[in-house]
């Protein structure tokens, strides 16, 4: 251990939820984007899943909200050391739409690409049994542009920028495939509780 | 039925830039050489890390801190030296009311001091100064910038390389010394005389548009997330291509 002279960080509460590294980022919401935020209306937002899948299909806004509701009130942990908690979000379960277009079982991982044309690639097993969402709400509220609204990936067990703002679809592919920040030297993965930032931890 | 995978790449990564996993994914332990201050709010830090491996202008790193009972703080800052003062970076902190890193530097850190560093990290609002560069920074996002600056003038580059940087007041503005014909200082509260007040507004950024080099501006925007969707926005209704325009926001 490198103990830092003189450093005695923030008086600090035993707080469980906390994956190691993390700090807890109370009220703010920091928008991490490398992006221009695009001007995307609902009315142009459609959601794609093909690939090694039975049933390639296209949603849009209305054909989304037809699914059944869902919603996420838990924790996200961000790669730049934030975590929040107990936020709200509402949408529509992954397994909805996967449902309708049936995988493959060669298929093991996903692609998830926006409407800028940003990437990030998940292993399925992350995308299914309840751990992924469609997400348009937040706190009750429309989700905001700059965090990724009209609607975004959600994976909240996975560092955030695994959950793609702007989302415009997946495709699923039978082996792993590094999307944009990936090839940038973030980790495959992103798991916050083993801390798996950049490719090699 | 299987389709092939055809992502739409408007936003595609610089294909010129590699980043080293190896370098990312370990800490190295930085010495503290220098404390300069820059202005009441901001100071240079000068660290010695032998083993560096270099990094382009525009990366940054992940700091660590520790505390005796092995607490341990991480934040991300910008490289603000230039890759060729090797073996040694610098980084330039704001002083963020009731923060906790850099509090510590502010108010405890002297020469001699060791950190923990990892990277450099993310190659995408890195420029290896291929291309012409148009700069666009508020507060302490002018750090990354400046590294390109002083890449540039380390190399006597020709590549054209513009800077536009807003601050408070001339007392606020970071690097001012060093600041040269390259840069439009635009001030938000206190100018010198004969300096209009005022937010970056389209006539900051038109003219620069408007005489564009061959082959157009590669745009660099870096600050604040509230001045980074100003900027950008400026940028995108004077006519620069989103897919050429790359954001770091500080949070
Ligand atoms: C890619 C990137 C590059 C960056 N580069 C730079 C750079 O070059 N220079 C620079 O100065 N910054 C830079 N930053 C910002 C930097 O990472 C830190 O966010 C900043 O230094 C503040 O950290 P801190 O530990 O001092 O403050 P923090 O402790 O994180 O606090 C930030 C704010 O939250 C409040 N706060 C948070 N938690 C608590 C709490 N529990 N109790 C009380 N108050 C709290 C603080 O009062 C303060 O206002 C960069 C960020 C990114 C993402």
């Amino acid at each position: 251990m490198n103990v830092t002279r003189g450093f005695t960080g923030r008086p600090r509460v035993q707080n469980t939820g906390l994956p190691p590294g993390q700090y807890d980022a109370g009220d703010d919401w920091p928008v991490l984007s490398a992006e221009v935020t695009p001007d995307l209306s609902s009315a142009d937002w459609t959601f794609r899943v093909d690939g090694l899948v039975e049933q390639p299909r296209t949603w849009d806004w209305d054909e989304a909200h037809t699914l059944p509701a869902s919603a996420y009130e838990g924790d996200i942990h961000c790669v730049t050391s934030w975590s929040k908690f107990g936020v709200r979000f509402a949408g529509v379960s992954l397994d909805a739409f996967l449902a309708v277009v049936r995988p493959h079982g060669s298929a093991t991982h996903a692609v998830a690409y926006s409407h800028t044309g940003y990437t990030t690639n998940l292993p399925l097993a992350d995308l299914t049994g309840g751990r992924a969402w469609i997400a348009w709400e937040y706190d009750g509220k429309p989700l905001p542009a700059e965090h990724g609204g009209p609607a975004r990936l959600l994976v909240p067990h996975l560092y955030f920028w695994k959950s793609a703002k702007w989302v415009a679809g997946l495709t699923l592919l039978d082996h792993d495939e590094p999307g944009f920040w990936e090839q940038n030297g973030y980790h495959a993965r992103g798991n916050p509780w083993e801390e798996q930032r950049y490719s090699g931890d | 039925m299987t389709e092939t995978f055809a992502p739409v790449t408007r936003f595609a990564v610089p294909g010129r830039i590699a980043v080293s996993s190896r370098a990312a994914a370990e800490w190295q332990t930085a010495t503290l050489t220098e404390v300069r201050r820059e202005t009441p709010y901001a100071s240079t830090f000068r660290f010695a890390v032998p083993a560096w491996q270099g990094h382009l202008p525009g990366q940054h790193l992940m700091l660590r801190l520790t505390a005796e009972d092995g607490y341990t703080a991480q934040r991300h800052y910008s490289i603000a030296s230039p890759p060729e003062d090797s073996g040694h970076i610098e980084l330039t902190l704001d002083h963020v009311e009731g923060g906790e890193v850099s509090g510590w530097f502010h108010t405890v850190a002297r020469p001699g001091d060791e950190v923990e560093v990892r990277g450099p990290l993310s190659g995408f609002f890195a420029w290896p100064g291929d291309r012409p560069a148009l700069l666009i920074g508020a507060g302490s996002g002018v750090v990354p910038l400046m590294s390109m600056v002083r890449h540039h003038r380390a190399r006597g580059l020709s590549v054209p390389l513009r800077m536009l940087v807003s601050a408070r007041s001339p007392e606020e503005l970071i690097y001012a010394r060093e600041l040269g014909a390259e840069t439009t200082p635009v001030f938000t509260r206190n100018s010198p005389q004969g300096v209009p007040v005022g937010r970056m507004a389209a006539a900051h950024v038109a003219p620069l548009l408007a005489a564009q080099p061959e082959g157009g501006w590669e745009a660099y925007v870096c600050g604040s997330n509230a001045f980074a969707e100003h900027a950008s926005r400026l940028l995108v209704e004077a006519g620069q291509p989103v897919d050429r325009i790359r954001i770091e926001r500080f949070g």
